[in-house]
């Protein structure tokens, strides 16, 4: 009956215009059961305006969603029963307790009972909290009543912006265990925009790169994130190690730093190959450092592959 | 409809948990004592000023004062049409021995809405719904209201029901407060009171033919109905404000001014007929139950009945086809 039955999430051809301007253009990607699919992009991407159009807040200028086989816009009521989400701020109402709340959108929905509620408060642990007023609490613990909200109704596909935003480290780490266990013992899947590739790197199975409203790049984390990190190479006499370095096949971007070092980008198993090439040729290696991609590394990386193709 | 019952539940709760409905309560806590006094000085100076407090000789002493404010030449055209005919009410009145002043707590309640239905009781309903749809889009939860399996348009319907009840809420507890209030002063009885109503204008004339005694409670009946539906109209007009108007600020600015524009446009410039289709000059409905005369031309009750439903239809289109259609961007 459905096209993909195992995939929670289809997107095709996803286009909003407003006004003259082409927010996010042509956008299709897939998220399978259980599967954590990161949406990264950096600020003003599209990334939040492609979740208003996942969540059925704003109206796709073109293009298709299809959550767990419904269509969205023609099957809003059966598509939309399947996701829980917070778009951008987890925004309550904060002249009710945080049950209250739940209660609320429990009402809304057919077949929450009140054990449900009690389960998910636990689940998010805010038992203690519950029956304040959530004014009172805490973004982590507003952020925590979000995803209570959001899993009330034991949806297939759970949709975070940025859910990281604004929490501390320990926050932070929390909120990705819980994603991890949402998603590998609970088998839902998550849909998590953000603009930190280091999170999407640590939490994501498969990863989508946004830019400027398009999507660069679909696929499995690993292989798309972790390839080629940048390198910085101390060395003497730097003149003739950048000749060789530029000579060398595995070797490109190379960049002399204004603390006499050289950047380049090149695979990690080929760095104790370069370093015997440049200890042969008579050069003095006196550090050879790492970095951790970021975003624009990523970017960078891309767009290169790109115009080289 | 188990699940819309939900929706209407959960409206009345945020309503009563914003605590603007206290804040209403308290408005009319406050003020309806204050209206006491000050109708208890008005017919004690009345009674001073007379040396008498026999009412007969009060409204002779009225009528008096209309006919001399009918000769000084400075009064405009409109002005001295409603003088003519008030005096030949009170002319009315007098004829056949029927006190309209004569106190107690339902006169009081009966006087008061006359008041309050133009201004005072709009405005209150301003206060609690002008924020119904826009307080969803400044406090962001507009984007947990419409990700529910809710069409959107159930959604503003459980509004607007909730906003009809919360009306009629107000406009009841505004009779209990103002007869519980105002008897303290003037005692409870009064209910069985002849009081006059069918009057009609017609070319300046007013119409007495159809006129004829009602006992006061089913004059106060029909008043508080009629505030009742001017208050709808008012709450109709502020739920599609609030669906076009992100801003609660916005929004409640937009409906006070609207209001208190209709109610001076009546009064400063009853030539300008036009004036009449604008919906918050329609809402003195208890006018005509009074037989007080319309500033305007061509004004009765059905034609404002007609006005504001009117009005009242045309916004909920607007309201229903906006809140459906339109994108939640920020
Ligand atoms: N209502 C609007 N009208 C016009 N342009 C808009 C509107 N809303 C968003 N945009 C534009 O769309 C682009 C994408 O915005 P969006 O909020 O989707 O980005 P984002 O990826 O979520 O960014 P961030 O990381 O900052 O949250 C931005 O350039 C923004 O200026
Ligand atoms: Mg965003």
């Amino acid at each position: 009956m459905t096209d993909h039955p195992t995939k929670v999430l289809v997107v095709e051809g996803l286009t909003k215009k407003i006004g003259k301007r082409e927010i996010v253009r042509d956008l299709a990607f897939e998220i399978g059961q259980g599967e954590v699919f990161g949406f990264l992009g950096p600020n003003g991407a599209g990334k939040t305006t492609t979740i208003r159009m996942l969540v059925g807040l704003i109206r796709p200028t073109h293009g298709q969603i299809k959550i767990a086989g419904y269509d969205l816009s023609n099957q809003f009521l059966e598509a939309i029963r399947h996701i829980g989400c917070i778009v951008e701020n987890p925004e309550l109402y904060p002249y009710l307790t945080g049950r209250e709340n739940l209660e609320m959108f429990a009402r809304m929905v057919e077949g929450v009972t009140p054990q449900r509620i009690t389960e998910v408060v636990q689940l998010v642990e805010l038992e203690e909290r519950i029956d304040e007023r959530v004014k009172t609490y805490s973004l982590g613990m507003r952020q925590r009543l979000g995803i209570a909200q959001a899993l009330l109704h034991h949806p297939q596909l759970l949709i975070l912006d940025e859910p990281t935003n604004g929490l501390d480290p320990a926050g932070i780490r929390e909120m990705r265990q819980f994603i991890s266990r949402l998603a590998h013992e609970e088998g839902i899947s998550v849909f998590i925009s953000s603009h930190i590739l280091h999170e999407v790197q640590l939490l994501c199975d498969r990863v989508a790169i946004i830019h400027q409203g398009r999507i660069i790049q679909t696929g499995d984390v690993h292989q798309l994130l972790s390839g080629e990190p940048p390198v910085i190479w101390k060395v003497s006499p730097l003149a003739k190690a950048n000749q060789l370095l530029q000579s060398l096949p595995d070797v490109f971007d190379v960049e002399i730093l204004e603390n006499e070092s050289i950047r380049t980008r090149l695979p990690q198993n080929k760095i104790a190959n370069i370093n015997l090439r440049l200890i042969q040729a008579g050069i003095q290696v006196t550090s050879i450092e790492q970095k951790k991609p970021t975003l624009e590394d990523i970017f960078l990386q891309m767009t290169e592959g790109d115009s080289l193709a | 409809m188990p699940n819309f019952m939900g929706l209407i539940y959960n409206e009345l709760l945020k309503m009563v948990r914003k605590k603007r409905i206290l804040v209403v309560l308290l408005i009319l806590a406050i003020l309806i004592p204050i209206f006491t006094y000050a109708q208890y000085r008005t017919v004690q100076t009345n009674i001073q000023n007379l040396g008498t407090s026999d009412w007969k000789t009060l409204i002779q002493q009225q009528i008096v004062d209309n006919q001399n404010r009918l000769t000084s030449s400075r009064i405009p055209e409109e002005w001295r049409k409603l003088i003519k005919i008030s005096i030949q009410q009170q002319q009315y009145y007098l004829d056949h021995d029927i006190n309209p002043t004569s106190p107690g707590a339902p006169t009081f309640i009966r006087k008061f809405i006359d008041q309050a239905i133009s201004l005072f009781l709009p405005l209150l309903i301003v206060v609690v719904a002008a924020d119904i749809v826009s307080s969803e889009h400044s406090g962001g939860t507009i984007k947990l209201l419409l990700t529910r399996p809710v069409q959107r348009w159930k959604v503003l319907l459980a509004k607007y029901v909730s906003l009809i009840l919360l009306v009629s809420f107000i406009v009841t507890v505004t009779a209990l407060l103002s007869y519980l209030i105002s008897g303290l002063v003037f005692g409870y009885t009064g209910w069985n009171m002849p009081v006059l109503t069918g009057f009609d204008t017609q070319n300046d004339e007013l119409i007495t033919q159809g006129v004829h005694l009602v006992p006061q409670w089913k004059y106060i009946l029909m008043s508080y109905g009629l505030a009742w539906f001017a208050c709808t109209a008012v709450a109709t007009l502020s739920l599609m404000v609030s669906v076009l108007l992100r801003s609660t600020a916005a929004s409640m600015g937009t409906m006070l001014a609207a209001i208190i524009a209709g109610n001076l446009l009546t009064q400063l410039s009853p030539s300008w007929t036009t004036i009449k289709y604008f919906v918050f000059t329609n809402l003195s409905l208890t006018n005509y139950l009074s037989g007080t005369p319309m500033m305007i031309e061509g004004m009765s009750l059905p034609f404002s009945l007609i006005i504001l439903c009117v009005w009242s239809i045309i916004s909920l289109l607007i309201a229903f086809t906006v809140f459906t259609k339109k994108d939640i961007l920020a």
